[in-house]
């Protein structure tokens, strides 16, 4: 007789991702947590292990909900443009949204569902301020591909780009609170923000503790 | 061929392997009809050793025209069981580390009470005078063996179809005796067009002479028409259209030319003609009008004013729901509308669509897309209880294709 073993425990390091192992770092252990787009649930597995969360997961692909039930992981098939609104307020200590607000057709509509069913939400995304996307439109004239936007324009699912200021502004539209703010640098090191000016030329991507206000 | 009637006499029944529990009038079983079944018998048959907690029983719950012998080859058919590529050593329902427990549903003809039994008060089969059973009726009367047993909560409760409303209607209204329940290609209540093709069967059994109103067995006959007709219609929603052309296509049976008359010419005829012949060698006209009557009736929200979330307010359960995409009888849309309620309250829930072309069938088939996900959900649900899991074993089909003779 074996112990269950999960097809790979995830340790902070093998989240691989840098915004990954910033939002694990951000949640406490024991809180609720719902991941959505969790891909294939190794943030979510991640959690569930180290942290002791109660982790739902909430993934479009059927592949990708497939390997994380097979995980052992709580994941339903779904869209955050759509199903989130199903959950009741406040059913989360937290909601994540990591690197997916920007392929969501209704991204404002998405930010109102995770501040009203997470008490907090984590977001994270590819800031398109970047300077070496600005410097590559630039130089190029071509739409910018980098670690974070590897994807040609016709292949990309990220059809709701904006930069780490547009999102601050949308928050502020929205009356919601930014708790803390990250981005993460080339070297993958995180950074809470001081100037967002600066860091919208800097950062890669953003991470965004954010609450209704 | 066997006999009219020699496969289904009480005496066979009751030499039929398994267990029996029988139910005394101190205690009947109580029907949402109203009636009181006493005394009655619940025909069961188990997998696998319960352990000294009780804790690692997983209860399952077979479809329409199932039965308990799940597991094993049947002892009237001689075909492998119903469900044998998902429970034994190294399958999703591992019977290395779980005790599996399956019980013939009340109304049904393989050992429990139904209305091919002897009505105590008449001392004749109970035909159209058996109480009218409902998925609830079904649920309460498994508590019954679980009861006996000794089992105070189940490690889960899975079924498909028909055995996926009894798993939600266990999760639902016995949430303290479950901790994971697994409803696959199922629904929180009967659409109607499903209720349309059950009245299809139920008409064409009725309107066979040999029916006799009910009472055939009195009279010796079987009413084979109505129900091979009946079962010929279930079996072609339990499949899909692209599963038939690639069995079938348009291809002659045995012939090399249409024959300009109403022989079987094609093959897919042959088939569903088969299908009709040797469902009535095992199974009771009336108990198929009953256990459609008892899907037909289920509706979960019905209780909760219509807001299915209502039935699982609060529900301690871990929920996995599980449909595939080429069924057209039990949709994805249909498993959509559980998990949105069971997202509405908050509740812990898994859903996959599994790819298939099989339609709905496909739940009984080796999908092993299907499996590797029910054993990452039980081996997840095992964990939280500290209980042991073992790894897979992939299938190796051998001459014995199960997919031949469905049960849905």
């Amino acid at each position: 007789m074996s112990r269950a073993q999960p097809l790979s425990t995830p340790t902070a390091g093998s989240l691989g991702r840098s915004d990954l192992r910033l939002i694990a770092e951000l949640i406490e252990p024991g809180s609720r947590v719902l991941d959505i787009g969790c891909g294939d649930g190794l943030l979510l597995e991640f959690l569930v292990r180290e942290k002791s969360v109660v982790g739902r997961g909430m993934e479009l692909s059927q592949t990708g909900v497939n390997a994380s039930v097979a995980r052992g992981l709580s994941v339903v098939q779904g869209d955050a443009d759509t199903a989130l609104s199903h959950y009741p307020d406040g059913a989360f200590d937290v909601a994540v949204l990591s690197k997916t607000l920007q392929a969501t057709r209704d991204p404002r509509a998405v930010l109102r569902q995770l501040v009203r069913i997470g008490r907090r939400a984590i977001v994270s995304f590819p800031n398109f301020g970047y300077w070496r996307i600005r410097l590559s439109l630039l130089l190029h004239g071509r739409m910018p591909q980098t670690p974070s936007l590897p994807e040609a324009w016709y292949e990309t699912e990220n059809i709701h780009l904006c930069t780490l200021l547009d999102f601050l502004s949308l928050c502020r539209e929205e009356g919601i609170a930014v708790d803390h703010a990250f981005t993460v640098r080339d070297d993958g090191t995180p950074k809470e923000i001081t100037s967002p000016t600066l860091a919208n030329l800097l950062g890669q991507d953003g991470v965004f503790l954010l609450r209704r206000d | 061929m066997a006999g009219p009637s020699s496969s289904k006499s009480p005496e066979i029944q009751r030499a039929l392997p398994g267990h029996r529990l029988e139910i005394g009038p101190e205690r009947p079983l109580e029907l949402d009809c109203g009636a009181a079944l006493a005394p009655a018998v619940l025909a069961y048959q188990t997998y696998g050793e319960l352990n000294a907690e009780r804790s690692n029983a997983i209860l399952v719950f077979h479809a329409l025209t199932g039965d308990q012998f799940a597991a094993e080859d049947h002892p009237i058919t001689g075909r492998p069981g119903w469900w044998e590529v998902m429970i034994g050593p190294g399958r999703p329902l591992d019977t290395r580390h779980y005790f599996i427990i399956c019980v013939n549903v009340p109304g049904g003809c393989m050992g429990s009470t139904g209305p091919k039994e002897i009505n105590p008060e008449t001392g004749e089969p109970w035909g159209l005078d058996f109480p009218v059973v409902t998925i609830a009726d079904m649920v309460r009367a498994q508590l019954r063996v679980l009861d006996h047993l000794g089992i105070d909560k189940l490690f889960c409760a899975i079924g498909g179809s028909m055995g996926g409303m009894q798993a939600l209607q266990m999760a639902a209204h016995h949430p303290e005796r479950v901790h994971s329940v697994i409803a696959i290609a199922t629904a929180a209540h009967h659409s109607a067009q499903n209720i349309a093709f059950h009245e299809i069967g139920r008409q064409a059994i009725m309107a066979d002479p040999d029916w006799r109103g009910g009472r055939y067995l009195e009279a010796g006959s079987v009413p084979r028409r109505g129900l091979a007709v009946a079962r010929m219609t279930a079996h072609v929603t339990y499949l899909s259209e692209p599963a038939l052309h690639r069995k079938f296509g348009r291809r002659l049976q045995d012939r090399g030319a249409l024959s300009y008359g109403f022989d079987a010419d094609f093959q897919v005829e042959s088939y569903l003609r088969y299908q009709g012949a040797s469902f009535v060698e095992r199974f009771d006209a009336n108990s198929y009008l009953y256990i459609t009557r008892a899907m037909d009736y289920f509706d979960l929200a019905a209780d909760h004013a219509g807001v299915l979330a209502g039935a699982f307010r609060d529900s301690p359960v871990r929920f996995c729901l599980v449909s595939f995409t080429s069924d057209w009888l039990f949709p994805t849309s249909e498993a959509k509308r559980v998990v949105h309620a069971l997202n509405a309250v908050a509740a812990d829930v898994s859903f996959v669509e599994i790819e298939s072309d099989k339609g709905h069938d496909a739940f009984l088939l080796n999908e092993p897309e299907f499996h590797a996900t029910l054993h990452g959900f039980l081996n997840g649900s095992a964990e939280r209880l500290d209980l042991p899991t073992g790894d897979l074993i992939p299938l190796e089909l051998g001459e014995r294709d199960p997919s031949e003779e469905r049960i849905s």
